[in-house]
């Protein structure tokens, strides 16, 4: 038994984030503000996504953190250890067996299912942030549905490289109505948006919380003639030898050999386990992992 | 005909100061407005308080809409009223990097409104921003380009294009000329006379400038002190003016 | 087509001790369709004053100016502008030059303000530019640099362009040369024969009698001149 209250924050708190939370359901993609508590760890850490996680932990949950797809990173293992000692619940490396998820920039490549949550990490909640710097009038353009200049902004790209260079952080248009930033996931991911799990977004430092849930009709902004495409490397995973995933590219030496590899190491591990074998892979599934 | 503008006793006040009072009058399609005055005539309050950018303390002003007929401008929701700034309305500023994104290209500020409602080609799109760059007199190859690479005479014409591109029909204008060099001026109204013949805008055109509303302005009010002491066909004011401060004003200008 | 009435004007010079200037007193006269009528009287006797009052472009203080339908005296600037766009035709004495406009769009102007199509009108503007004597090379070019006849016969061309059914000359053969005179006097004797109503002032007493059915002095309107 800790000396925290279950899953850290208070109760009170937790009231407060549920009830954004339900808010944010309520009108996919609006921006909710929260009153963003002081976390044991500092902005840009992932304070938004561990206060989304905490307001939604019940002592029956499986938890599993993941950072840039991997669930050993220092991020990773160190917020999944605040969780197992604040709140003593069941963690686990396997997305099928989780029932919350936290997220840092990637969706899982599994298909998630209606009885799980996936927690999303965001930096900056405001699509139009680096086009309009006024939250009195990102608010107002939110409200009023102006969003011509998130055209702008891909205008722009086609204008400068030929094609929208958007690679992350690609906006969305959400049940037709509000357009978001679905944190940055790579655009690669943006198709997976629409899913059957429970979608929730939590920034921290800007103090906001936005949701989609399940079966939200999600649209990634494009042009007719520029229509949005997920793309990934053209390459195939080195250790697993999936197709279909979204690849991490990672440089071996000074000669300028690399390996690409999937991002997501729970997938690619399973799929090592059931015998798939990339390029740079070995026979032996233990080795791989 | 129905006027398309109908302002009726407008006044606007800073404490116990004057900005601007009783001022009403009717502008119908086609017609070109100037409003003449020195610094702290009111003209520039008038100005916004037609447009919808200060909220008057008293009055109305009409607007012809398409769909419902002539509103109450002022007592419109703020989401009809930016509306109308979109669409059928437009305002060209003193100063051209108010009215512009200078971070953003040429082709870009004028798609803007474009895209704002609902245009989805960007080919379609580009090719009418190249266009209306060419009405202005910028060339092609600049479409790409940030305002910050323009002169001030180019950047007041691209503010004129991001504003008409999507038909506008009435136009307000501050000091459109003011800062330019007479040369790029003289190019700048040549540009402003016919845009407006050709789409049959109505505009108001605030300017302290006797020469700009002799050139382009149909219809003259001018100012003093917050309130409307002349106004008539603009060369009937400025050939027989009336009031003693048109006098002063018209008998001062110099002659080159 | 055209009926004055009683009109009456003064300057008040609000900047100069407010002096009062009464420059027209009980003014009358009517020009019917066809006919062309010259307004005489000695320099400063009001014929100019009185051919701005008509166009609108001075205000009246007392009377009517009737313009087909329209007191000019008393109508909204709605209408003097409506007037002078179709019905009302004006040259005045001097070309008021737009910078950058060629010769060519400011003779087409009229025509395009009430609708016509472009390449008719230029084309009715090249008619006129060449009966009047101005170099086709001139045409493109602003007539900011023209010589002051060349001014003149652009602002002719102009004022002819449109057929006005109501016209107010002033001056129009000054500074021309006898070939010009007699083109200017002719487009006058078309109009008429167009049934077009004309004020005119025409300094030269040979132009006058020609194409003048009659002739009012002005002077007997001039308060103090009488």
């Amino acid at each position: 038994m800790s000396d925290y209250n279950f899953a850290y924050l208070d109760e009170q708190t937790k009231r407060m984030i549920r009830r954004a939370i339900l808010k944010g359901l309520a009108i996919p993609g609006y921006q909710v503000p929260f009153a963003s508590r002081e976390m044991p760890m500092p902005y840009g850490w992932g304070t938004g996504g561990v206060q989304v996680s905490a307001a939604t932990l019940t002592p029956d949950d499986t938890l599993k953190v993941i950072d840039q797809g991997a669930d050993d990173t220092t991020n990773a293992v160190s917020i999944r250890k605040f969780f197992e000692v604040t709140a003593g619940v069941a963690t686990t490396e396997d997305t099928t067996q989780a029932s919350i998820i936290q997220t840092r920039h990637r969706i899982p490549e599994a298909d998630l299912r209606e009885d799980q949550i996936l927690v999303y990490q965001v930096p900056i909640p405001e699509p139009l942030r680096f086009l309009e710097p006024r939250e009195t009038e990102t608010r107002k353009m939110h409200s009023l549905e102006e969003y011509g200049l998130m055209h702008v902004k891909l205008y722009e790209d086609i204008s400068q490289h030929g094609a929208i260079a958007t690679s992350y952080a690609y906006p969305v248009k959400v049940e037709g109505r509000y357009v978001m930033d679905p944190s940055p996931i790579p655009k690669f991911d943006n198709p997976k948006l629409e899913m059957a799990a429970i979608q929730l977004f939590g920034a921290g430092r800007e103090q906001r919380i936005y949701a989609l849930p399940p079966y939200t009709k999600v649209v990634s902004l494009d042009f007719e003639d520029y229509p949005f495409v997920a793309t990934k490397a053209d390459h195939v995973c080195d250790m697993c030898d999936a197709s279909d995933s979204y690849l991490d590219e990672v440089i071996l030496d000074d000669q300028g050999n690399r390996m690409f590899v999937c991002s997501d190491t729970d997938y690619c591990t399973g799929r090592q386990q059931a015998g798939h074998v990339g390029a740079l892979g070995t026979t032996n599934a233990e080795d791989a992992a | 005909m129905t006027p398309l503008l109908q302002v009726n006793d407008i006044a606007k006040f800073y404490g116990s100061h004057v900005g601007c009072k009783g001022v009403s009058f009717d502008l119908f399609p086609g017609e070109v407005m100037g409003i003449v005055g020195e610094s702290g005539s009111g003209k520039s309050t008038l100005l916004s308080c037609l447009a919808g950018h200060l909220e008057p303390d008293e009055g109305q002003v009409q607007f012809d809409t398409r769909a419902d007929g002539l509103k109450d401008t002022i007592k419109m929701s703020e989401p009809e009223r930016r509306m109308l700034g979109r669409t059928d309305w437009a305002f060209v500023h003193q100063h051209a990097r108010d009215g512009l994104r200078m971070n953003i290209s040429a082709g870009g500020n004028v798609g803007e409104r474009l895209m704002a409602v609902g245009e989805r080609h960007y080919g379609d799109i580009r090719a009418k921003a190249v266009d209306w760059l060419d009405r202005v007199e910028i060339s092609e190859d600049r479409v790409d380009d940030r305002p910050t690479t323009f002169s001030g005479g180019m950047q007041q014409r691209l503010q004129i294009a991001r504003n008409l591109v999507t038909g506008p029909r009435l136009v307000f204008m501050d000091e459109p000329t003011g800062g330019l060099d007479v040369s790029v001026q003289a190019r700048l109204l040549d540009l402003l006379r016919n845009l407006v013949r050709e789409m049959g805008l109505s505009a108001i055109i605030v300017t302290h400038d006797l020469a700009v509303v002799r050139l382009l302005a149909d219809r003259l009010m001018v100012m003093k002190g917050g309130h409307v002491v002349e106004a008539g066909l603009t060369d009937q004011v400025l050939d027989d003016p009336q009031h003693a401060y048109t006098q002063l004003l018209v008998s001062s200008v110099l002659q080159v | 087509m055209i009926r004055i009435e009683n009109v009456s004007k003064s300057f008040t010079l609000h900047n100069q001790g407010a002096a009062v200037i009464p420059v027209m007193h009980g003014a009358s006269l009517s020009v019917a369709a066809g006919e062309c009528v010259a307004l005489t009287g000695a320099s400063g006797a009001g014929k100019s004053t009185l051919m701005r009052m008509i166009y609108g472009n001075y205000l009246v203080d007392d009377g009517e100016i009737q313009i087909g339908d329209t007191d000019v005296a008393t109508a909204q600037p709605r209408e003097i502008l409506q007037l002078r766009h179709d019905t009302l035709g004006y040259v005045s004495q001097f070309l008021r030059v737009v910078p950058r406009v060629p010769a060519l769009e400011i003779v087409a102007g009229p025509l395009l303000a009430v609708g016509t199509p472009q390449e008719q009108a230029i084309e009715r503007a090249r008619h006129l530019l060449q009966r009047l004597n101005i170099p086709e090379r001139l045409w493109s070019l602003s007539p900011t640099t023209f010589s002051g006849g060349e001014q003149q016969r652009v602002n002719i061309a102009r004022g002819f362009a449109h057929i006005y059914p109501a016209m107010l000359l002033d001056e129009p053969t000054a500074s021309l040369d006898v070939q010009n005179r007699e083109t200017v006097l002719q487009l006058i004797e078309e109009a008429k024969a167009r049934g077009a109503a004309i004020i005119g002032i025409f300094h030269d007493e040979a132009a006058r009698k020609r194409v003048c059915e009659r002739e009012i002095d002005v002077t007997q309107f001039t308060p103090g001149m009488n």
